[in-house]
């Protein structure tokens, strides 16, 4: 293979990687932002249980993004992670408070009320920053030579705090989803209740950030309204309209794997528009997926391993949700 | 200049302290995962309740030492892009696919099974349980083979060339790079350290309790596998880390200058300075007790070898004498000290006083932080003196560092300090808690199994 298909292939498995986090940290982000909506005890319990066995999992992702990246794509991480200092800053910080609840919690009964606003606010600000984060990459940033040429207060923008409450909604929704799929009775209940506004609330978010995004910039403006980027444009928002529809009436009825499938399918969409608004950048107008690449021997010294592992990866991760399929007991995991 | 020196050392302090904390949590994990799995490992054979409850009685802790790891950890991950943008935009293609195999061949397999490990006994049985757990111990040891390969690199780079954008790129062979030349030393020695570590906290755990009550079967169990574990093991990290410092004096000279307190040069016989004050300023020792002609012994094998000073280094070269003088002596001493209490319970199990001897229980409740202090001193001994490089002799810690304001590095910093006190001071406290509660004939969390 040469550099060129390499490079691709990366870019490939780095957004396969952020896609997989994406769906699978999100719903359990997600449940943490609707935590404190549910009540005290067995509600929470059963919610918490519900993620316990899998959240470490899916949170790996996260690192195989960051880490993939300054693998694949050094130069971009070395550029992206300075313009985006302070949310992910916020980002690490909020994940700390979130991923140290689901132990204290069963720990300390006395201030459990404590751990669980600290998870509920925890994922909120994690969200909020990887969606600022996804805005202020997408509005461009700026470079000179091989280093961010910005300020640090750069990335604050009405599209990242846009993009920001997207996903806010996105992940709560996912989480909802979940629960109506992995729990019965009142948790059940309560996570129907919510997610039909919340879908109404995914779908105004898709449509504030796609109508948005083509305004940034011209580049963005030519991929979506000439051809053939038009056709995408045109019959995206009709698919879009047709998946929020379904997952709106499956929310209020029908089989509980439904509507997380369909909120799914959602954000793949979602995915799609954003690499084609993106492509080939990894910075918008300025820093290529080919400019920022790692050498051919360090693509493919990693592409070997990435080809037997992930497969396997994705078989113990996959065997995992096997052994805690179904309905979340009663009695918990704990 | 004075700002960007400012920001430098922020970003140092950042490191310094976000490091610090994580590796407290590996260090106990990875010697705690593969004590359960011997655990488990026992009751699967002999069928002893003992093992069983043991089991479950640590796995509760494991499970808070394993996700502050995994936290902490996600921020060290960042961290290299935010604060050290230039290091990783020119070490990347080097540091980042060893990082990667790391993520992809150990995080995620012990995040795999951790659940089935912590919640699923009753799901999968016994012996795909058992399965579980040794993937998890597994996971952990080769985590730390990735990571100590991408820092041996650091220390000792191998197998590199540098490419038009002033890169380092791989020169030919991965095998040259991963392993470089202080890589299986550094291994070794820190995989026995953590080994060491969790040995002497379970051993506190057992002779606290045993101080109360030697009657309790859990008490007396890992008391006597932790005391076999500082018996055997360490005189086997002495050996280790002589043969550490023997390949650092070869490759890093400078460090074992700094580490020995020799600013000057010896002719024939270099003493063993045993304590004293460094003066880095006047580039001598002060107040400083020896032992004639014990260094070259110990680094040359042989009494009259003799061995240069920082006198032969350029003086921008130097790395903080004082902080890798002292943190050397702390981490020797603790061995020795844990060598000691090995012999001591040697001592006691040959008198079969092993459990009713308290002097030997109060002695090994004293030494059990011993091993996560051995651990970070270490690591400031090996960090510190690689300084003032990254990439040891190629590349400077001060052209290293991102494009960042001291404003904004401060920030964070503070953050850091803040939320990490809070949480991980926490998660210490329950720790303790689940500690100072003796293990019971019939633990019962995460889950009861059905044997």
């Amino acid at each position: 293979m040469t550099h060129a298909t390499l490079t691709i292939v990366w870019a490939g498995i780095i957004v396969f990687a952020v896609a997989m986090y994406v769906v699978m940290d999100g719903f359990d982000l997600g449940i943490g932002i609707l935590f404190t909506r549910f009540k005290v005890g067995a509600e929470r319990d059963a919610a918490m249980n519900s993620i316990a066995p899998v959240w470490d999992g899916n949170e790996t992702w996260l690192v195989m993004g960051g880490g993939g990246l300054m693998a694949a794509f050094p130069l971009a991480y070395a550029v992206l992670l300075p313009a985006l200092y302070a949310p992910l800053t916020a980002m690490l910080l909020g994940l700390i408070f979130r991923g140290v609840a689901f132990e204290f919690r069963w720990r300390d009964p006395g201030h459990r009320a404590r751990w669980d606003a600290g998870f509920c606010l925890g994922s909120m600000v994690a969200t909020f920053a990887q969606g600022v984060t996804l805005g202020a990459m997408l509005q461009g940033i700026k470079i000179s030579g091989r280093a961010y040429a910005g300020g640090y207060w750069d990335w604050i923008t009405p599209f990242s705090a846009l993009t920001g409450a997207s996903l806010v909604i996105g992940y709560a929704l996912l989480g909802a989803c979940w629960l109506i799929w992995k729990t019965s009775g009142l948790v059940h209940a309560e996570a129907r209740r919510l997610a039909r506004p919340l879908s109404l609330g995914m779908l105004a978010a898709i449509a504030g950030v796609s109508a948005y995004t083509p305004f940034l910039n011209a580049r963005y403006y030519d991929t979506w309204f000439t051809w053939p980027g038009l056709t995408a444009s045109a019959s995206m928002p009709l698919i879009v309209a047709g998946i929020g529809f379904a997952l709106y009436r499956r929310i209020g009825q029908g089989h509980d794997s439904r509507p997380f499938l369909l909120t799914l399918s959602l954000f793949a969409l979602s995915l799609l528009g954003l690499a084609i608004s993106m492509w080939p950048d990894l910075i918008p107008g300025s820093l290529s997926i080919w400019d920022a690449a790692a050498p051919k021997s360090s693509q493919i010294f990693m592409l070997v391993g990435a080809c037997v592992l992930m497969p396997t990866i994705l078989g113990y991760t996959a065997w995992s949700y096997w052994v805690f399929r179904g309905k979340v007991a009663d009695d918990g995991y704990h | 200049m004075t700002g960007t020196m400012t920001a430098l050392n922020l970003a140092r302090a950042q490191f310094a302290f976000t490091v610090s904390f994580h590796f407290i949590f590996p260090s106990f994990s990875i010697g705690l995962a593969s004590y359960l799995a011997v655990l488990e490992g026992m009751w699967l054979k002999t069928g002893k309740p003992v093992y069983d409850n043991l089991y479950r009685y640590w796995l509760k802790i494991f499970s808070i030492v394993f996700a502050m790891g995994v936290v902490s950890g996600i921020v060290m991950s960042y961290q290299f892009g935010t604060n050290w943008s230039v290091f990783s935009d020119k070490a990347g293609p080097i540091i980042g696919p060893l990082m990667a195999y790391e993520v992809l061949s150990a995080f995620f397999l012990e995040a795999g099974f951790l659940g089935v490990m912590l919640f699923g006994i009753k799901k999968v049985g016994p012996k795909l349980h058992f399965f579980a757990t040794c993937m998890v111990a597994f996971g952990t040891l080769l985590s730390a083979t990735w990571i100590l390969a991408a820092n041996s690199w650091m220390q000792t780079p191998a197998g590199w060339t540098m490419n038009e954008s002033g890169q380092f790129v791989p020169g030919g062979s991965w095998l040259a790079i991963i392993f470089n030349p202080s890589f299986p030393y550094r291994l070794v020695h820190t995989v026995i350290a953590a080994f060491l570590t969790t040995a002497f906290a379970v051993g506190a755990v057992g002779a606290r309790h045993l101080l109360r009550d030697r009657s309790n079967a859990g008490s007396r169990t890992m008391f006597s596998m932790a005391m076999w574990m500082a018996a055997l093991i360490a005189p086997v990290q002495i050996l280790a880390g002589d043969a550490q410092g023997l390949n650092t004096q070869e490759h890093q000279p400078a460090k074992v200058m700094a580490m020995e307190g020799h600013f000057l040069s010896y002719t024939g016989g270099a003493p063993l300075v045993l304590v004293g004050i460094p003066d880095e300023e006047h580039g001598r020792m002060r107040f400083d007790v020896e032992i004639p002609r014990l260094s070259s012994l110990i680094l040359a094998h042989d009494l009259n070898a003799p061995l240069a000073g920082l006198d032969t280094v350029p003086r921008s070269d130097w790395p903080p004498v004082a902080i890798i003088f002292w943190s050397f002596r702390l981490m020797v001493a603790l061995g020795m000290a844990m060598l000691g209490l090995g012999l001591f319970s040697l001592l006691a199990r040959m008198c079969g006083r092993l459990y009713d001897w308290k002097p030997l229980h109060r002695c090994a409740l004293a030494m059990g932080p011993a091993g996560f202090v051995a651990v970070i001193a270490g690591w400031v001994t090996t960090e510190v003196g690689r300084q003032p490089f990254t990439i040891y002799h190629l590349l400077r810690t001060v052209d290293s560092v991102s494009p960042i304001a001291t404003p904004a590095v401060t920030g964070s910093l503070l953050a850091f300090i803040v939320v990490y006190f809070a949480a991980f001071v926490s998660g210490a406290v329950y720790i303790l808690k689940l500690m100072a509660a003796p293990p019971s004939s019939h633990e019962t969390a995460p889950q009861a199994p059905h044997p």
